[in-house]
């Protein structure tokens, strides 16, 4: 089956979808949801990683995205459980109320 | 258009839409869920791409586990919907002037298509096999240090998670 699909299609859906997550980061105040955009961008490098791929019959990026895929698990663990410590302690998922740290 | 073609479309715009669901959901659960919809989608563009494994690990983990975990500690805290005071406006410009300029230069990157290597459209046949392999013989110190790496998340979890360190 031919396709007319090039490289640059899933590259440009992974850079939109990167873009949509550091809109996400920059805009929502919730810790949580922040967190959440974060996944997407991991995501999209992953698409663009396995498309990269694909196009160059080259297997090493499969490996990366599940690499990739092994370390954000880790990553949202911890993550989530700094935020619940943050919870306990401040009652708040807001980052805007989180500034013990701003000078 | 043929089938494959078409499913890229849908794939590809129905997760750009959850996206933007997700980050324009006042409640985190439904920006949860339409998380879950992204990774399913997803999974959708890599079983396209020909990354069968990768799409089953990417439904497991992420739709499975992370997202369990997202919906535990989201009901776990109890989190009200964010009452819409305001919108933030300073963040609204500067995070859509961010993602503008990213897209834009994207835009003029990929203007013009990257030539495809000579066999790009010929198959490409990937078993599980051939994914795995590497993992044992070329990857095989970074996969061990992956796991450490797991070893070290979860005992840092515990620890962070308890109410008195001791």
């Amino acid at each position: 089956m031919t396709s007319d699909l090039t490289l640059n299609h899933y590259l440009i859906v992974s850079g939109l979808l990167f873009a949509l997550g550091i809109l996400g980061v920059i805009v929502r105040r919730n810790a949580l949801v922040i967190y959440m955009a974060l996944e997407m961008n991991l995501n999209a490098a992953n698409l663009a990683l396995i498309a990269f791929s694909k196009f160059n019959h080259n297997l090493d990026g499969q490996v990366f995205v599940f690499f990739i895929i092994a370390i954000a698990a880790a990553e949202v663990a911890v993550g989530l459980a700094i935020i619940v410590a943050l919870f306990r302690r401040k009652q708040t998922v807001s980052v805007d109320e989180l500034t013990t740290m701003r000078l | 258009m043929n089938v494959h073609d078409a499913l890229f479309w849908f794939f590809s715009i129905a997760m750009l839409l959850s996206g933007v669901l997700v980050i324009a959901n006042r409640n985190p659960v439904n920006s949860a869920m339409c998380l879950v919809l992204l990774f399913v989608f997803m999974a959708g563009l890599f079983l396209l791409l020909e990354a069968i494994f990768l799409a089953v690990i990417q439904i497991l983990v992420y739709a499975g586990a992370v997202m369990v975990l997202f919906l535990f500690v989201l009901m776990l805290l109890d989190i009200k919907a964010t009452e819409m005071r305001g919108i933030k406006w300073a963040g609204l410009v500067g995070g859509l002037t961010v993602a503008g300029v990213f897209v834009w230069e994207l835009a003029t990157i990929l203007g013009d298509p990257i030539k495809p290597l000579a066999n790009a459209n010929e198959p490409f046949p990937v078993g599980l096999a051939d994914v795995v392999k590497p993992l044992f013989v070329k990857y095989m110190l970074p996969f061990e240090i992956t796991a450490l790496l797991l070893l070290v998340a979860m005992i840092g979890v515990v620890l962070l998670s308890k109410k008195d360190l001791r």
